[in-house]
């Protein structure tokens, strides 16, 4: 209990670990997470420290199950999550982890690397393959020209020689890529000019490459020549395009002979290839089952070496010594962690914990549960709370949602909202589970108990402006009836409502009476209503925020502030505005139509805002005849007595710290004085550390932020500045809470012309048509509600209620000058590493 | 026979969107039965009325016609939410058995 009401007492500890037990104990405490360690090395760089060859050795084990992962991820064999989070390995067990990853990755190295290596082979067979049976069809062709050939020259010698020079002409043949047969085309020519036959063909399946697996498609080609010195260039070119070139013997028998060897030689191949690729799948498929926890297990242990490198060695090298931030409540948790971790390596000297005194300010810690998380998000966003001081999460969690929904007030859109928020509360476990990366989605869902709540508290004020859908409903009956007969109901197109004759003096059981919703002048009734309810509002809010500065002044023990800050700050904002709301209430209360005196009839109601500003300006303005000028006797006097009260609160905020401060700064003067004078004279006798107690000791029971050092000058400047601010802001602060009023406004305005200028499309046609156009509207209805209405303007609401309570409320008693704690935690390291890939 | 035309996301969004309109329309439906006073703005009169009968009978008239309209649109939305529903569980059919 009361773990809410302000951060967390800490306290600074020093540890003292054997340093064999050094590494189960931080493991140990890294399961624990309750202890935040500081760098004691901190002049120290990252390759001097103790415990760098360790680091480096997890270092090369996550490079090792990077490789593997990315091989598994490579054949898409499924990694199942992890079930139960292993521990940190103990020594001995990281030289079997290690070794197991070297074999592990050796053996996916060798694999991949014969898997190249036979399917490289098998590339090269197949390509030999299409060689031979394409250039087929090119020598039959070929052949049957020389069949012509041979024919002729029996007829003539000319031929003859011809089918000679034919007959020895050489070729080779080859495989390239299909995108450069042209390029190549080109070359030959060139260089031949012109004096190569190509003939290609296209092959119809893509063919892998065994490095990278892409695919490539590839033609075959035969170039025919003639001349060994042709022969040459060919060849060179061929080299210069990466094309393949194959063997391939003149004659057909030889050829056949031979595609039937390369047939039977890739057959084989491929049963090899298949038997690797189970092989390979098989090795994977096991290492995938401990890949997760392996993983774990590194970064737990690289996480380890990190802390322990923050520690310091001790002058005899006999034990490690670390600093660290402790939540009190924990330090028995954090003792038997220590134990614990001694227990689990047998080492017979237990570790120690030792809390110091320190003057430094500590890490701000609140103690958070599911529902109050995003509360105190919203405020750390502004800024972290200075160590111990009141925390505004606590009331966050009803004034936000409360705030929020005096904008968003509506029964339908507050329905929607809240059932989208109990929806993500009550799947809340199995929506955590799927870890999503769409940051709007994690931005909802991390807010889910801030949406529940706002979207209830929007119901509330739904009803209160009785708005569902910008109708109203008429549940308990209205108060007004109308007075009129039918004859002058149809003579006059709008008529009043005099509620001394239509009104039964009874209000509406809770809320607006329904009956605004069919009046002309709804909005000007509305308006006056929700802005003095903002005000209202508002003033309250502030006034609390005041208030709170009293538990902080009290809890740093600057009780003087109470008397010189506090009390006239907040007499200064209750003589006027609260002035105001108590006028607001009175006019509510004693202005009636029914009422006998004429002075309190409803005509006679002043406006509560030419009164206030009356007030202020020692001004008056005359009352209409019959009516009087003030609302009570005697409350010109009252009003002038308060503006003259609160005027002399000015100076005393101004001045009373800063002379208070200066008194005291001469009182301890004199003292200091004094005690230098018995520090001197001990100063033979005593060691050199206890001349540095005494003012460590004063600047703790000061505490907080204090003035207690500055000179007199720089208090003064801060003073006026917050008293400048502060005056300035109650004015500026309350109107700024009119923008409860314009928001609702705003939201029931637009959801009102959102139906009339939609859904009433599909509601007034005279026949049975409408109900598709009905059907239709709807549609569009329903998005623009959701779109608009809902995330828009819920947005805008949130956005404008977040400044309510960062300007105005904690503008009054939050300094937010802390910084976060942050303990040494494994599974905040580990999901801060998952968000990182 | 089963044919899938909508996406997860597409019926997930006609389910929502046709319970929401069932809902509504069902009671909006029974509030102009009933002739709720707040529904007067959106019924289909004319400009003129020769008297207070006539002009009650079109009231009454218009408020039975958008109630019957309300609920006709709400049975068209039963038939998206079936459709939809439909598609929503071929979804969730076949991307289990995927």
């Amino acid at each position: 209990m009361g773990a809410m009401f302000r951060s967390e007492e800490m306290a600074l500890c020093q540890l003292f670990i054997q340093p064999e037990a050094a590494y189960t104990s931080v493991s140990e405490l890294g399961e624990t997470g309750t202890v935040q360690f500081r760098d004691l090395n901190a002049d120290v760089n990252a390759f001097q420290r103790k415990f760098v060859n360790e680091v480096r050795r997890c270092d090369e084990m996550e490079r090792k199950l990077r490789y593997i992962e990315a091989e598994v991820h490579k054949d898409k064999v499924h990694v199942p999550p992890v079930k139960d989070m292993p521990r940190a390995p103990n020594p001995r067990e990281i030289i079997d982890l290690e070794a197991h990853l070297e074999k592990t990755e050796n053996e996916i190295l060798e694999l991949s690397h014969n898997a190249i290596n036979l399917k490289q082979n098998y590339l090269e067979l197949t390509e030999l393959k299409h060689v031979l049976e394409k250039t087929e069809a090119f020598f039959a062709a070929q052949e049957e020209i020389g069949m012509d050939s041979l024919t002729k020259s029996l007829i003539s010698d000319e031929a003859g020689q011809q089918a000679v020079t034919r007959g020895r002409l050489g070729f080779v043949a080859g495989v390239v890529q299909r995108e450069r047969v042209p390029a190549f085309e080109r070359m030959l020519w060139r260089i031949s000019r012109g004096n190569v036959f190509l003939r290609r063909a296209e092959l119809d399946k893509p063919l892998e490459d065994p490095n990278t697996g892409n695919e490539i498609y590839k033609t075959v080609f035969v170039a025919f020549f003639q001349g060994e010195q042709l022969k040459s260039r060919i060849k060179k070119v061929c080299s210069g395009f990466h094309a393949s070139l194959y063997p391939c013997p003149p004659s057909n028998a030889e050829r056949l002979d031979m595609v039937k060897g390369v047939r039977t030689r890739l057959e084989d191949l491929n049963m090899v290839l298949n038997q690797t690729r189970d092989h390979r799948q098989r090795v994977l498929v096991s290492v995938a089952k401990e890949l997760g926890s392996w993983s774990i297990m590194v970064r737990k242990m690289k996480a380890i070496y990190h802390t322990l490198n923050l520690f310091n060695m001790d002058v005899t090298k006999k034990c490690l010594i670390g600093e660290c931030w402790v939540p009190t409540a924990d330090l028995p948790n954090v003792q038997k962690a220590l134990a614990d971790g001694s227990n689990a390596c047998g080492s017979s000297i237990p570790s120690f914990l030792n809390c110091i005194e320190t003057d430094e300010e500590p890490p701000t810690f609140n103690r958070t549960n599911r529902f109050t998380r995003g509360f105190q998000t919203l405020i750390d966003s502004y800024g972290v709370a200075s160590y111990r001081e009141c925390n505004p999460a606590l009331y966050t969690t009803i004034t936000f949602p409360f705030l929020f929904a005096v904008m968003f007030g509506d029964l339908g859109h507050g329905f929607i909202m809240a059932l989208f928020g109990a929806w993500m509360v009550i799947k809340e476990v199995s929506l955590a589970a799927k870890k999503s990366n769409n940051e709007i989605w994690n931005i909802f869902f991390a807010g889910r108990y801030i949406i529940l709540l706002m979207g209830c508290f929007s119901m509330y004020t739904g009803i209160v402006y009785n708005d569902i859908f910008s109708k109203s409903m008429n549940i308990f009956g209205t108060s007004w009836f109308v007075p009129y007969d039918n004859e002058t109901l149809e003579t006059n197109a709008a008529l009043t409502l005099d509620p001394k004759d239509s009104y039964v003096d009874k209000p509406y059981f809770i809320g607006i009476d329904p009956i605004w919703q069919t009046a002309d002048n709804k909005i000007i009734f509305l308006n006056s209503y929700k802005m003095k309810l903002s005000i209202i509002f508002g003033v309250v809010h502030m006034i609390f925020g005041v208030c709170m500065s009293v538990v902080n002044y009290n809890f740093f023990k600057r009780r003087y502030s109470i008397f010189l800050e506090f009390i006239p700050q907040v007499v200064f904002l209750c003589l006027l505005f609260l002035y105001m709301v108590f006028m607001m209430f009175y006019k509510w209360v004693s202005y009636s139509t029914f009422s006998e005196d004429i002075a309190y009839s409803q005509g006679c109601a002043p406006s509560v805002l030419i009164l206030f500003i009356n007030m202020m300006l020692f001004s008056s303005s005359e009352p209409e005849g019959g009516c009087k000028e003030f609302m009570f006797e005697g409350q010109g006097t009252i009003q002038r007595v308060f503006v003259l009260l609160a005027l002399c609160c000015i100076p005393v905020m101004l001045f009373g710290k800063p002379l208070y401060v200066l008194m005291a700064q001469k009182k301890k003067d004199k003292k200091t004085q004094h005690s230098n004078g018995n520090v001197n004279q001990g100063i033979e006798m005593q060691e050199q550390t206890d001349i540095t107690v005494p003012p460590k000791a004063e600047a703790k029971s000061s505490g907080g932020h204090d003035h207690d050092d500055e000179p007199f000058s720089e208090v003064m400047i801060h003073q006026a500045i917050h008293t400048i601010e502060y005056v300035l802001s109650t004015i500026s602060h309350t109107a700024s809470y009119l923008r409860l009023w314009a928001l609702s406004l705003a939201h029931a305005e637009l959801s009102e012309v959102l139906w009339s200028m939609v859904l009433r499309f599909g509601l007034t046609d005279h026949n049975y048509v409408g109900a598709i156009k009905l059907y239709v509207a709807f549609i569009f209805w329903a998005l623009f509600t959701l779109a608009i209405l809902v995330m828009m303007e819920g947005l805008s609401a949130f956005l404008h209620t977040l400044r309510l309570h960062w300007v105005e409320f904690m503008s009054k008693f939050y300094s937010g000058l802390g910084y976060i704690f942050q303990p040494f935690c494994f599974k905040t390291i580990l999901e801060q590493e998952e968000n990182e890939e | 026979m089963a044919c899938k035309f909508c996406g997860p996301k597409l019926s997930l969004c006609g389910l929502v969107l046709s319970v929401w309109g069932i809902i509504q329309l069902t009671l909006m439906g029974v509030f102009y039965y009933i002739g709720a006073v707040a529904l007067l703005e959106d019924l289909p009169l004319g400009e003129h009325h020769d008297s207070i009968e006539d002009f009650v009978a079109e009231v009454r008239k218009g408020y039975n016609l958008n109630a019957y309209n309300c609920w006709i649109a709400a049975l068209l939305y039963v038939i998206t939410l079936v459709v939809s529903g439909h598609q929503f569980w071929m979804n969730n059919r076949s991307s289990v058995s995927m």
